[in-house]
């Protein structure tokens, strides 16, 4: 298609029953597309499924959480000068099919991360747990009101960054929930943040990791984060 | 009651300690997992520094009828007692992942050294 050269960077924790499927689908969608998994200290056979399924792996000698495990993506993509990267996770939740409403977008310049959004005008999504739907919607408002610009999902791992931000986001990302203050650190950052409205799917394997008391704690902490990133000086490109 | 200038003492310390905390978050010389406990700390002093009535109240409630400000030297204990607690969880953990990067590393070394040897790239 173009001389674009593109990588997608999954993400997997325990999710040899999933990750084969996001592979393929993934080569369905495009052949000459490289997909790193970064395997997140599985006690399963997450690496072996990936590797067969023909991605290059990266397995973390011990789990290390999703903002660190998506950081070693960008380094492997920094490391291999792509120009683009699309992240989505091992659980097969995004679907490949969407990526052309991420990557368009950067193709046209028009930005430099575009998040897929559940919530976004236009997208018919299923709605989460009310717990789950009380942190999104508390962070979305208030996100929104921090960069100023109104997003709507500011959890979705569903994403597509240009080389600009692979290279910030390769030295710098946050931890739990890193999506959350990755929004705040893009608009820090001066790049072009971008909504587009997907539909994702049910999760294919397993539950969300996130139980009540957790999720509180969660919340005060990436609230704390959000805050604190606000008032750090960053480099602007 | 609690003397008014042991409130303010206790008030400007807990004051300073936010700041400090927050400042070093700011800084990345703190990492926020590690901080929360602290900004509770802090937080919590803070509140019953100022809170004269409340202190007196909860001096009370636990039988200390002579120097309510005793109740300061004991939150604050029992804070640094659980950060302490949250530090050796911590350490143990960093302990077990140590061991684990140190073996990986090792392994790592003898597979390139074996792969130079045999004049190849190094495979099985």
């Amino acid at each position: 298609m173009s001389s674009v050269r593109r990588i997608a960077i999954v993400p997997a924790h325990n999710e040899e029953g999933a990750v084969g499927g996001v592979i393929s689908e993934l080569r369905a969608f495009d052949p000459s597309l490289d997909v790193v998994v970064v395997d997140d200290g599985s006690h399963d056979r997450t690496a072996e499924v990936a590797a067969a399924a023909g991605a290059f792996v990266v397995s973390l000698p011990f789990n290390l959480g999703i903002g660190a495990a998506v950081q070693t993506g960008f380094q492997f993509a920094l490391a291999g000068r792509y120009d683009e990267a699309v992240r989505l996770d091992g659980d097969g939740q995004h679907d490949p099919r969407e990526l052309p409403k991420l990557i368009g977008p950067l193709e046209r310049g028009e930005a430099d991360v575009v998040v897929g959004s559940r919530f976004a005008a236009g997208s018919d999504e299923h709605r989460p747990a009310l717990a789950r739907r009380i942190g999104i919607v508390f962070f979305a408002r208030l996100v929104s009101l921090l960069t100023r610009q109104r997003v709507t999902d500011t959890t979705s791992g569903f994403q597509a960054l240009n080389a600009r931000g692979i290279a910030i986001f390769a030295v710098d990302y946050p931890h739990d929930y890193p999506e959350v203050e990755a929004t705040v650190m893009v608009h820090k950052h001066r790049l072009r943040l971008l909504e587009v409205p997907v539909r994702m799917r049910e999760r294919e394997h397993g539950a969300s990791s996130i139980t009540a008391l957790r999720s509180i704690y969660y919340m005060c902490k990436v609230t704390l984060a959000l805050f604190v990133s606000m008032a750090r000086r960053y480099a602007t490109p | 009651m609690t003397p008014v200038r042991v409130s303010i003492a206790a008030s400007i310390a807990s004051v300073l300690l936010l700041l400090v905390v927050l400042e070093l978050i700011r800084g990345r010389r703190l990492k926020e997992r590690y901080a929360l406990l602290w900004l509770v700390t802090g937080l919590v002093l803070l509140v019953l520094s100022a809170w004269r009535d409340g202190l007196n109240t909860i001096a009370g409630w636990l039988g200390v009828g002579t120097y309510p400000p005793a109740i300061l030297f004991a939150a604050a204990t029992l804070f640094i007692v659980v950060v302490l607690l949250h530090y050796s969880t911590v350490l143990s953990k960093l302990t077990d992942e140590n061991v684990l990067l140190a073996q990986r590393l090792a392994l790592l070394e003898e597979h390139v050294r074996r792969g130079e040897r045999e004049g190849g790239p190094a495979d099985g």
